[in-house]
């Protein structure tokens, strides 16, 4: 058997997004001129209306949309180099899923080694260990066997989050990680990818429950196929930015209060965004330890 | 009684028909577990309509018949997916539109060049009569295919489970897709010999979704697949001699039983054991 060397580099994982257009066939235009860059020990939100290009900047990270114009660097290479070497752990959406699929738990997370096996994709005793860290981790080991049908929505989220630590990649996307689970599990999910920004992990999550984004997220990204702001949370995730980000789509409510700053709530469906004047309000963390 | 019931192996026709269905049922069966996974079971059903005209333009053009088989097949599939992308029709008429499309063209062709051909063969199928280029053809296709599902069904079950995870694993995702057809189209190709091009959609549909009921798991699902479908071609085209009855429908009557009785009685997804779960459940709720 050939040791396959560990494959997390040292270096920090990053992202440089430069000058990106991406036309469809149809002649849409789905993001244009985007540029950011982010590197390890962030906790990123992507954020925009439906149609904003937010699936659009997942593919191109991945490679599987080439833009027409600019560049996309994965850990300082191409994607389509960097996902040769694991640059990339992808989490998709829960309906993307079809759960009637005659696959169970561990087969699923085991997924998560394809690009570390051989031709014949057999799993070696290092995969092994990897998929059963990563059950255990996010606490599913005792559902392995089952066909992945059976779980709860939140037990299938941490299907598909195992599945990407067990790809021992530093840089993860997320699509919607939130929708379709119980609040125990959001919680959980939060607490992980704060404790994997610690360790250095680069995590872009896409999401439309924006009222959360201060409570975990350390950068944003606001999309409306052109970037509208991106950087810190605190200087980023404005009413102001907000409202370009999202048009008129947003709820937005504003309570005025006697010598106090107003309060405004904003809204895309999911849970919203309150503010004390200028400054978004963050949920506080001490209550999601006891379950 | 031995010897009535070795008969059949006693002649070159029936050795060869058993040996050309159990080739053909095998090829079908591991094809449908993955096509059923994808509900892409009718888009088989459309290149079984649309190698018609490949095969009767080749006739006509003193051609080997896979060739134009194969050719007006992955026109067919080319044609599907440029459909859907430039269009917001669904799959189903998609898949309707094409396949009588195609099979209208051959229907055309044939009725050109009406002696060259016997359409009756094409849409029933011959098997009892296959000629020894057909039969190497079939060996040939069957031992490609099953290499490659050997070497190659966990990247293909990864693609139809996951495009994108299998995309950001390195997994040439396109190349996979196209390999996926290319082994289908073969397989209807030398299906239409055996059982014709109206019976083949039961073999690439029944075994996998028989299979399907009687486990979880997608590698024990292609072997129970395969199983079913070596099983009921052998035993189709065999029976179909002591009955004296055309061996297609023998076998796809086979497969349907089969079918029957899994949807029954399977262990876990079976409607009389979940029927008698439910009730046992019941009565514990009540005492």
């Amino acid at each position: 058997m050939s040791q396959i060397p560990f494959p997390v580099s040292d270096r920090a994982p990053t992202i440089e997004v430069d000058n990106v257009t991406v036309i469809y066939n149809n002649g849409h235009r789905a993001l244009e001129e985007i540029g950011f860059s982010l590197e390890g020990g962030t906790v990123c939100a992507l954020i925009g209306v439906n149609g904003s290009g937010k699936s659009t900047l997942f593919n191109s990270i991945m490679g599987i949309v080439r833009p027409q114009q600019g560049r996309i660097l994965l850990n300082g290479l191409p994607a389509r180099k960097a996902i040769k070497k694991n640059g990339v752990a992808y989490v998709p959406q829960i309906d993307q899923i079809d759960w009637r699929f005659p696959i169970l738990v561990d087969d699923v997370v085991m997924q998560g080694r394809f690009g570390y096996m051989g031709f014949m994709r057999r799993a070696s005793t290092n995969d092994r260990k990897s998929v059963d860290a990563a059950l255990e981790r996010m606490a599913i080991a005792d559902l392995a066997r089952r066909q992945i049908g059976e779980l709860s929505g939140g037990q299938k989220k941490r299907v598909f989050l195992a599945r990407a630590l067990a790809q021992e990649s530093r840089t993860i996307l997320l699509d919607e990680p939130f929708t379709g689970i119980d609040v125990k599990t959001e919680l959980t999910i939060m607490e992980l990818l704060q404790s994997l920004r610690d360790e250095g992990y680069l995590i872009l999550v896409s999401t439309h429950n924006i009222g959360s984004v201060p409570d975990y997220c350390n950068e944003v990204l606001m999309l409306d196929r052109r970037l509208v702001a991106a950087g810190d949370t605190a200087e980023t995730f404005t009413q102001k930015n907000l409202a370009a980000t999202f048009g008129g789509i947003l709820k937005n409510v504003r309570l005025e209060r006697d010598s106090e700053e107003p309060i405004h709530i904003v809204s895309d469906d999911e849970r919203a965004a309150v503010f004390y004047g200028q400054v978004p309000a963050v949920r506080p963390h001490h209550q999601s330890g006891e379950d | 009684m031995q010897t009535l019931l070795a008969e059949p192996f006693t002649y070159m026709y029936m050795n060869k028909a058993m040996l050309s269905g159990v080739l053909v049922g095998l090829l079908c069966s591991l094809l449908s577990v993955y096509l059923m996974l994808k509900g892409w079971s009718l888009i088989g059903d459309a290149l079984s309509h649309a190698v018609v005209p490949g095969v009767a333009g080749a006739y006509a053009l003193h051609l080997p018949y896979s060739v134009g088989a194969f050719f007006t097949g992955a026109a067919a599939a080319e044609a599907m997916l440029l459909i859907k992308k430039f269009s917001q029709l669904r799959e189903d008429a998609i898949i309707g539109f094409v396949l009588s499309v195609f099979f209208a063209a051959g229907l055309f062709i044939i009725s050109l060049n009406p002696t060259s051909i016997s359409l009756t063969s094409m849409v029933y199928g011959h098997i009892l009569n296959i000629r020894d280029e057909d039969l190497w053809q079939i060996i040939a296709i069957t031992v490609g295919t099953l290499s490659i599902i050997a070497l190659k069904w966990r990247d293909l079950e990864l693609v139809f489970f996951d495009e994108t995870h299998a995309f950001a694993c390195g997994l040439p995702v396109n190349g996979l897709r196209i390999l996926f057809f290319a082994l289908l189209t073969a397989a209807v190709v030398v299906s239409m010999q055996t059982v014709g091009a109206i019976l083949v959609i039961s073999l690439i549909v029944t075994p996998g979704a028989t299979a399907y009921l009687l486990s979880d798991r997608f590698g024990r699902i292609l072997w129970i697949a395969a199983a079913i479908g070596t099983l009921t071609s052998f035993l189709g085209v065999y029976l179909s001699y002591f009955a004296d009855g055309a061996t297609g429908p023998f076998i796809v009557i086979l497969q349907s039983v089969i079918f029957l009785l899994a949807f029954l009685f399977a262990p876990k997804y079976g409607h009389i054991p979940q029927w008698l779960h439910q009730r046992d459940t019941l009565r514990e709720k009540t005492t």
